[in-house]
């Protein structure tokens, strides 16, 4: 029966290429899963005085959300990730990635606030840290400090529903 | 209206292609040569309905018809005539017109040319490339009709992607495309002589000569792609082991198995089988490329803009056109019985170890590039297999088997001495091995074991690839004799390799690259060359405004050339080009690119020197040069 | 869906010239070595070295500050994919999911080899039964039947 054996390694292929096709070759997973968030300290995006660091992450479920007002995508993610965070499920911590930060506050102003607070990463030092790669990117940390979750690409009704509120049923957020 | 007649045109081609298709396969079958004769003039109908598409289609991107939505996105009004002819295939709708019109001119071809043929064999193989055609009509026109309106017209269009206003990409899809669907006929010969159940050597030698043509259209293709990337991506490299480039790669490389084993099917009767497999593999791998690219399941450097449907559709092509060849061939090639006989050590076990090192090779790409979908796919993360993998685990067995390519010529069919070949070959083996080791030496001064290596197989192969033909004719008399054509054609191809392997080993070894900050004045060196940076300005192309730099090269004080790299800006597309200057000798390569601008008037700027980078590509023409004297020669006429 | 049609994707022309410099030839050479085999996230299929996107701008950076400390290639090779994981190495670890990966060639080159040996074997195999006087009498035969 060895004759048959290439049409068997094609039928293997084939079925390879038909999962393949179902799978996103540039959506990387973060090796951060699972891990305390890294250590940082940046300034607030609307008081260059006032900082925030990795501690303050801890003792509640939060989302972290990172953009820019460079980020086309961003913007038109805005009203869905406005819609969730007025739903007052988890606080939202805004990561602002790169940017300028009088055309950040501006833009909060004109399209809608959905953050707790923002944090201001002109240099995207910390980003590295993260691991972000792609803007925009959103993780959720748990009451510990542990990132449980990311999402690389605009948040959608379909993943809201279908990723972050299990997970964040399961984590017990806003309980 | 051209725009209808090319889209019914298209649609009737479809028609004749299923009669193509159906018809003889089922005369043959029953034995009805009314059924069988329909083959041939359904084929040049199919060809003369598609060529009319075609024309349709050039004929909307000539007149910038931008009511046609393929048009519209892939041409502007500044576009110049000579790419908006190219356009049509710059684009997944359009290459898809050129690929059915290439088939069917292969069909038409097959029927032209197969009049000494036994009327089954040419009705299963015009029936077999109907069938294939009838899969990529079939695709155009259900998921990628380029005769689709813009309804209303756009006022102007997109413009044609600026990487392929360049005239040597122009060309290399067309080439590459010739050679992809050229090896549908090798793979037609093969299933009809399944169908036929007659495996013998007579399906080999037709197919021979139809081999030979389309794998010289991918060595060209391939190289030209090549080349093209060196130029023009201003990387300075020449082959990057992308996804793409490696789906080009490996049908070439099952295609130059399959023509050594067809030779042995052909003179000797053995690995017949073995042949038929490979037929079907060298076609399939084919298709599998076509189906990477377009599909989106591999990230690439120059993947098509993809869409799911296609994916599936081009997936279930892939799978019933391989899958049905490979299921005949489960069911018919265990009947086969091969009566040759021959030693380890003959043309034929040369020739046998040709295959196992090419087949590993072409399975090592193959891994190389699937592997990371395979992971994905079993869930285990993601990975990436780059450059350094493939160069690891390529050259390592692509070396042994140059070392046996200068043995096989010399070997006799059925059985060799070992020691006659050692005596006969004993001067070009040590006199590679001595220039190898010493050349490199007396000329640059720096050595090392790869480069020896390299180098004394190229200087092997060439050495052999000279000597046979002589020997051949020494033994014929002498003076006022021909050698076979055939004979030159192999000892081109050979020759080829090792200028190849020429190039590739002394550029790798010897290149040198630099990577600075240029300001207005600045002297600097680079691989023995005095270079000075004079500056940039602005000049303007038809759809382009570029900036330019400057660079004077001189050697020991006298000037060499002046370098005039620019950044190009694509007025439309607004996509920043790369367009390098080069300064070619058979020697060596003055290649400079110019950056960015770093401020103060200073630009960031990578020279390189590349040290007989143009024999890559000599030798690969070379190769395919052989393939041109073997097509010719008296047998096939 | 209908999209507009590229064949090629922008990146690819984005390429970077870096002109990181460092006080000896030798650590210049590693640094560009290693920024050539990793691979940049955002673009489709770059190096570190060839891409011009900002964070493969300051990801290049950030090797060459560590590589500029002292940092062995190890050591920022880990640094890398502790944040972005085994996905930026073009030359992929040893580990049990490469296994397969990097022992190919030579298992492929044992099938092969198998397979030739096979090949071999089947007819060679029946030759050898017979001695000497025998083989060269059929092989006397078969000659005669092939020259015709």
């Amino acid at each position: 029966m060895r004759y048959f054996l290439p049409l068997v390694v094609l039928l293997a292929v084939g079925a390879l290429f038909w999962v393949g096709l179902g799978l996103q070759p540039a959506v990387v997973p973060s090796p951060l899963i699972g891990q305390p968030v890294p250590e940082f300290k940046l300034p607030l995006l609307d008081d260059a005085e006032r900082s925030f660091t990795h501690r303050e992450l801890t003792g509640r479920v939060t989302l972290v959300h990172v953009w820019a007002t460079w980020c086309v995508t961003c913007r038109a993610e805005h009203p869905t990730l406005l819609a969730f965070a007025r739903s007052g499920r988890v606080p939202v911590i805004g990561f602002n990635y790169k940017d300028d930060r009088a055309l950040a506050l501006r833009w909060l102003e004109a399209a809608g606030d959905p953050y707790a607070l923002n944090v201001f990463d002109e240099s995207g030092a910390v980003a590295i840290d993260w691991g972000v790669y792609g803007t925009p990117e959103t993780f959720v940390v748990d009451r510990e400090g542990v990132i449980r979750y990311k999402h690389v690409g605009p948040l959608t009704d379909d993943i809201i529903a279908g990723e972050l509120v299990p997970l964040l049923d399961a984590l017990g957020a806003g309980q | 209206m051209t725009v209808e007649l090319g889209h019914f045109a298209l649609l009737l081609a479809l028609a004749v292609a299923l009669v193509q298709g159906v018809l003889p396969l089922l005369g043959a079958a029953t034995g009805r040569t009314r059924w069988m004769q329909a083959a041939r003039p359904a084929a040049w109908l199919q060809l003369a309905l598609v060529a009319l598409a075609y024309v349709c289609l050039t004929a909307a991107f000539v007149t910038l018809d931008f009511s046609v939505l393929y048009v519209a996105n892939n041409a502007n009004s500044e576009l110049p005539m000579l790419y908006r002819i190219a356009a049509v295939w710059g684009a997944h709708e359009g290459s898809l017109v050129l690929w059915s019109l290439m088939l069917a001119a292969w069909s038409a071809a097959v029927a032209t040319f197969s009049r000494q043929l036994p009327d089954e064999l040419a009705a299963r193989v015009l029936g077999v490339l109907g069938l294939l055609s009838v899969g990529f009509l079939l695709f155009t026109a259900l998921t990628s009709n380029p005769f689709e309106r813009l309804l209303p017209a756009a006022v102007d269009g997109r413009d044609l992607n600026p990487l392929l206003q360049d005239p040597a990409l122009a060309i290399h899809p067309p080439l590459l495309y010739m050679g992809y669907v050229g090896l549908a006929v090798p793979y037609a010969f093969a299933v009809a002589a399944l169908l036929g159940g007659r495996l013998d050597a007579v399906w080999a030698r037709w197919s021979r000569p139809w081999t030979t043509a389309a794998w010289l259209f991918l060595t060209v293709g391939i190289t030209l792609g090549s080349w093209w990337a060196y130029y023009e991506l201003g990387w300075g490299g020449w082959w990057f082991w992308d996804p793409v480039e490696n789906a080009s790669f490996l049908p070439w490389l099952v295609a130059t198995a399959l023509i050594h084993s067809l030779a042995v099917t052909d003179k000797r009767g053995a690995f017949k089988s073995w042949t038929v497999l490979l037929a079907i593999a060298a076609f399939a791998l084919s298709l599998l490329g076509t189906f990477l690219v377009r599909s989106g399941v591999l990230v690439s450097v120059h993947s098509f803009a993809t869409d799911p449907g296609r994916g599936v559709f081009l997936l279930l092509f892939f799978t019933v056109a391989v899958g049905g060849a490979l299921l005949l061939y489960a069911l018919r090639a265990s009947a086969v019985t091969s009566t040759a006989t021959y030693a380890p050590v003959s043309r034929e076990g040369f020739l046998l170890a040709n295959n196992v090192l090419l087949c590993v090779a072409a399975g090592v790409v193959l891994i190389g590039t699937l592997y990371p979908l395979i992971i994905d796919a079993l869930g285990l993360g993601k990975l990436s297999v780059g450059p350094p993998y493939f160069e690891a685990a390529f050259v390592p067995v692509v070396l042994p088997m140059v070392l046996l390519m200068g043995f096989g010529p010399f070997a006799r069919w059925k059985r060799a001495g070992v020691l006659d070949l050692i005596r006969t070959l004993r001067w070009p083996l040590s006199v590679s091995a001595a220039l190898a080791l010493v050349l490199p030496y007396l000329l640059v001064g720096r050595h090392s074991v790869v480069l020896f290596a390299a180098l004394m197989m190229a200087f092997w192969v060439i050495g052999t690839a000279v000597l046979d033909p002589w020997q051949r004719w020494r033994k014929l008399g002498g003076q006022g004799r021909r050698l076979p054509r055939s004979v030159l054609g192999m000892a081109a191809a050979h020759l080829g390799v090792g200028v190849f392997i020429i190039g590739v080993a002394v550029d790798a070894g010897f290149g040198v690259e630099r990577n600075l900050r240029v300001a207005d004045g600045d002297r600097f060196e680079a691989g023995g060359y005095e270079w000075s940076f004079r500056g940039v300005r602005e000049v303007h192309g038809p759809n382009w405004d570029a900036v330019e730099g400057e660079f004077r090269v001189a050697r020991d004080g006298d000037t060499v050339t002046t370098l005039r790299p620019q950044k190009r800006v694509y007025r439309v597309q607004t996509q920043p080009m790369t367009q390098a200057a080069i300064h070619p000798r058979l020697t060596r390569d003055l290649y400079a690119v110019l950056g960015e601008p770093l401020g103060d008037g200073a630009w960031s700027a990578r020279v390189n020197v590349n040290p007989m980078v143009r024999w890559i590509w000599l030798g690969a023409l070379l190769m395919a040069f052989g393939g041109v004297l073997a097509i010719s020669d008296r047998r096939y006429r | 869906m209908r999209r507009v049609l590229l064949m090629l994707i922008a990146p690819a022309t984005a390429f970077a010239i870096d002109t990181a410099t460092f006080d000896d030839a030798a650590t210049e050479a590693r640094y560009r070595a290693l920024i050539a085999e990793i691979r940049c996230l955002v673009c489709q299929n770059q190096s570190l070295a060839d891409s011009n996107a900002p964070l493969a701008v300051d990801l290049r950076e950030e090797v060459r500050a560590q590589i500029a400390r002292g940092a062995s290639d190890d050591e920022v090779v880990s640094y890398l994919t502790a944040r972005y994981g085994d996905f930026v190495l073009y030359k992929p670890r040893f580990t049990a999911v490469t296994a397969v990966l990097w022992l190919a060639p030579l298992l492929l080159l044992l099938i092969g080899a198998g397979l030739a040996w096979r090949a071999l074997a089947g007819p060679g195999a029946a030759e050898r039964v017979h001695d000497d006087a025998e083989r060269t009498r059929i092989r006397r035969l078969l000659d005669d039947r092939n020259e015709r």
